[in-house]
């Protein structure tokens, strides 16, 4: 299909200033300078891994999922994109993918959603919305209130010209990417997801790993 | 309610109220090319709120008509589409703002154009949030009534023009809910024109929902977002 274009990096781990792994189901929230470049990496293939961004500056500013398709006239994010806020403000561009399409609309699952879409007894499990709060609980600048519709990173969920949402078999694989650019003072929030219910990743979650290399030619000071 | 409530909202208006559970709102476009963006949350703690990915990924659906329901982000139904004589309800469109109101209308000010000035959607609803002591950050996306937007398999979005004028499309409330509408451009219609539809909106008590019920009965995610809301509200009542 055409929007498939993968875009590889030049960059290499070994010059990330940061490198972490985030086993399947745990949290990660980390604030990026401008220039800053975030690579998140599917370890092993077909995870999905939920993320919102929020502007440091005004952390009520959140990732808007419609803003955001809307100002690219395209549901899925690929190299170009351009993620901006509830307000319009430029967060991140993305500047390489080697996925090459990205869910914007599947949200986060959370423990009421599983009790709609699966069944009630599905109330107990892990889920991505109360690792998302778990981890904005830990600053006190966010609230719940906080919470948007997130970008599903590696995650295929097409729509039909007929209005159906369906749910395909992921397009990526192990070590497929997306690079990050930031273009302004960012906060990231990942849910490495640890959905059981779900056959997207075979019903084994596995772990992402980001990568983060600061501003080209500088410091990590802007 | 002994007799209905009705507002009309001219193009660019606004409105929100506090609306209480077994409600029947009737939305209904005078004219073609409506679109009226709305917020729902629950009416007496707001951080319980309309959730498009939830509401759509229960209902493997992307876009409203009769049958879907409104989900919030707690697994429960803020509201029913009962009837629906459009056919096509957008979730994925978006608020127009005052940037892309001005670079795609004209520049328009209430010192020239007085009260005929384009009304931005990201206003309406911040102004008719705050009034309910809720800000910006509580922005969310909304409900297009009355437009489409259809997106290929490559993902590219496209507003298909609809028949509106003197249609309708009616929900039922099943929590009480704060509603705030905007009568502003949906984002994606690529006329240069701004939209010229009032929409009136008509609240009166819904009838009681039956074991047959359209919405209940669409699919078990709906019978247990049903369930859910049913089971929030039982938790809520007294003894009598």
């Amino acid at each position: 299909m055409s929007t498939f274009q993968p875009v590889v990096s030049e960059k290499t781990a070994a010059e990330a200033v940061y490198d972490r792994i985030i086993p399947a189901g745990e949290g990660w929230i980390h604030d990026l300078l401008p220039g800053q470049v975030l690579r998140i990496i599917d370890v092993e293939g077909n995870q999905a891994v939920d993320t919102l961004f929020y502007s440091t500056e005004d952390p009520s500013d959140h990732y808007s999922a419609v803003r955001t398709i809307t100002r690219q006239h395209n549901l899925y994010l690929t190299t170009g994109s351009v993620l901006v806020a509830e307000s319009g403000r430029e967060l991140l561009k993305i500047t390489a993918d080697t996925c090459g399409r990205h869910d914007t609309i599947g949200g986060a699952c959370s423990a009421q959603s599983n009790t709609v879409r699966y069944s009630h007894d599905t109330l107990p499990m892990h889920n991505c919305r109360d690792t998302f709060m778990l981890m904005l609980s830990g600053r006190s600048e966010f609230t719940k209130r906080d919470l948007a519709p997130n970008v599903n990173f590696f995650m295929n969920v097409p729509v039909t010209p007929e209005g159906e949402l369906v749910f395909a078999d992921g397009v990526s694989g192990p070590g497929r990417y997306v690079e990050l650019t930031a273009l302004a003072p960012v906060t990231v929030l990942i849910s490495n997801c640890p959905q059981l219910n779900n056959p997207c990743n075979a019903y084994n979650p596995t772990p992402a790993q980001v990568l983060i290399w600061d501003v080209e030619g500088g410091g990590s000071h802007v | 309610m002994t007799s209905p409530f009705s507002i009309t909202l001219q193009p660019g208006g606004k409105w929100s109220a506090r609306i209480g559970k077994g409600k029947s709102i009737t939305l209904t476009a005078a004219g073609d090319g409506a679109n009226l963006s709305a917020l729902l949350y629950d009416a007496f703690h707001p951080s319980e709120r309309y959730n498009m990915p939830d509401s759509l990924k229960a209902q493997h659906t992307a876009f409203y008509t009769a049958g879907h329901v409104l989900m919030s982000d707690q697994g429960r139904v803020l509201a029913s589409v009962t009837e629906d004589t459009v056919g096509w309800h957008d979730p994925l469109g978006g608020y127009t703002n005052r940037v892309g109101t001005d670079s795609k209308y004209g520049s328009t000010s209430y010192q020239q154009e007085r009260n005929a000035w384009h009304r931005s959607g990201e206003e309406n609803l911040v102004v008719e949030l705050y009034r309910h002591n809720l800000t910006p950050r509580d922005l969310s996306t909304p409900v297009n009534f009355f437009s489409k937007v259809i997106c290929e398999l490559d993902g590219s979005m496209r507003y298909i023009p609809q028949e509106t004028a003197g249609r309708s499309v009616a929900l039922r409330t099943e929590m009480d809910v704060l509603m705030v509408f905007s009568n502003t451009p949906n984002p994606l219609n690529p006329s240069k024109d701004y939209p010229e539809s009032a929409v009136t909106i008509c609240v009166a008590d819904a009838a009681p929902v039956l074991e047959d019920d359209l919405c209940v009965n669409h699919c078990g995610e709906n019978r247990r977002a049903f369930e859910n809301t049913w089971n929030a509200y039982a938790l809520m009542r007294g003894a009598n």
